[in-house]
């Protein structure tokens, strides 16, 4: 059980901001795996006084704040249209409604966890983060980013963009960690495979220059061998690295065929 | 530090470290139904509505239920009683473990959806763990309590 001597409900970012400088101080998002996670918090920082548990839908974006409960990104009508399901597909599968009531995306974010459906998915989506200090990035560039930074994790930004997004994983049984985890999209003409639970966290694939222009079961099947053979993978408890990259070419293939607008997916 | 909230309808306020739990909390109030199966934010058991939602109570601070209002199954008897019964003639509670967190969440789903499908209901539920039942014979009951309410079957779970 993680011990914390301390509990704030920070009143401002830089509030919070200031308490996170001190490497002893954490904040705490979702609250999930308390009791199974060790270590001693001088001072948990809680940001459910700062109104960021909304999605903000504008004609041109989704705005979601870093407290959002995954459960409200599943169900947001306006998100689930623009990714033609692949939200509900992605985030639908985490453990369960009362888990998904208590994460929030920021904490997936922020953690860039290797299991994570959230970030593959976002990833695909080119989404950007805002984080109070270091200001706006793309979320590709935040993944890369060092564990050890300090600054908030705000907002998530999601540009309205023609295309099309497709989601799959597999699990060993419902509501497991995933084996791994599969995000195509197409967005003005820009082909991006994302794939995680590698199991290291995901990675984007650009597939534009490859793709050539269009998504033909032929460029399909041939960008699915390509992902398979450029995609690194590794072993744990629920695959080996050879059964990873077998799925990476499957998911592959069905998600692209699905953006492509061949293909359901399955 | 000192918390106030709303515990099934009543006020109450209490003296809690900085890292209780509100599953703690809970029990320390006498709410049993409250059970801890995992310690993994898996299993259901201490499932618990804040503010109206259901949340793993094992898995949130009691220092954020401050200010909110937090229900258990002792403060849902009467909404309960209307389907359990159903869930009971299937030979579904079976050991009772896991009853009170799979009870909590089945209200929590038909009071945001009061008409789901069989896999809108397995897919509500797939946060309830259970390992005694298979989940067959919870599917079956709440089936039978949404049809006797349609008026399709003649089964009262009495």
């Amino acid at each position: 059980m993680m011990t914390i001597q301390n509990y704030v409900r920070a009143q401002s970012l830089q509030q919070a901001y200031d308490l996170c400088q001190n490497r002893r101080n954490r904040i705490v998002a979702g609250m999930l795996w308390l009791r199974q996670t060790g270590g001693s918090v001088n001072t948990a920082v809680d940001l459910c006084d700062l109104g960021l548990d909304t999605i903000e839908e504008t004609d041109d974006a989704f705005v979601i704040g870093a407290m959002t409960p995954l459960r409200k990104l599943e169900l947001h009508p306006g998100f689930a249209a623009y990714t033609g399901g692949a939200a509900a597909r992605a985030l639908g599968d985490i453990v369960g409604v009362q888990f998904r009531n208590l994460a929030t995306v920021g904490g997936s974010v922020y953690g860039r966890f290797g299991f994570s459906d959230v970030l593959t998915l976002l990833l695909a989506l080119d989404a950007e983060v805002e984080l109070y200090g270091a200001g706006r990035m793309t979320l590709a560039q935040f993944a890369e980013l060092p564990q050890t930074t300090r600054d908030l994790l705000v907002r998530i930004y999601i540009k309205k963009t023609p295309g099309a997004v497709a989601y799959r994983a597999v699990r060993i049984a419902r509501t497991d960690f995933p084996v791994l985890t599969c995000a195509a999209s197409r967005l003005d003409g820009r082909v991006r495979l994302c794939v995680g639970a590698r199991p290291g966290k995901a990675m984007v694939l650009d597939l534009t220059d490859a793709a050539a222009g269009d998504l033909t079961p032929d460029t399909v099947r041939q960008l699915a061998e390509q992902a398979e053979k450029q995609i690194p993978t590794g072993s744990n408890s629920r695959g080996s690295a050879a059964y990873r990259s077998h799925l990476v070419r499957v998911l592959a293939e069905r998600t692209l065929s699905q953006v492509g607008g061949f293909g359901n997916g399955d | 530090m000192e918390i106030k909230l709303k515990l099934n309808g009543k006020a109450v306020t209490a003296a809690v470290e900085a890292d209780t739990t509100l599953f703690d909390l809970l029990r320390q109030k006498g709410c049993y139904s409250v059970k801890c199966g995992c310690e993994t934010s898996n299993c259901g058991l201490c499932t618990v509505f804040l503010d109206e939602v259901p949340v793993l109570s094992c898995s949130v601070l009691a220092a954020r239920a401050d200010g909110h209002a937090v229900t258990t199954l002792e403060g849902l008897q009467e909404e309960a009683a209307d389907f359990v019964g159903f869930i009971a003639d299937q030979g579904a509670d079976q050991c009772g473990f896991c009853n009170p967190g799979f009870v909590m969440n089945t209200i929590a789903l038909l009071r945001e959806n009061p008409d789901p499908t069989d896999d809108e209901i397995r897919g509500y539920l797939a946060g309830n763990l259970c390992r005694c039942s298979g989940y067959e014979g919870q599917l079956r009951g709440i089936r039978a309590y949404l049809d006797s309410k349609k008026g399709k079957g003649a089964h009262n779970g009495n």
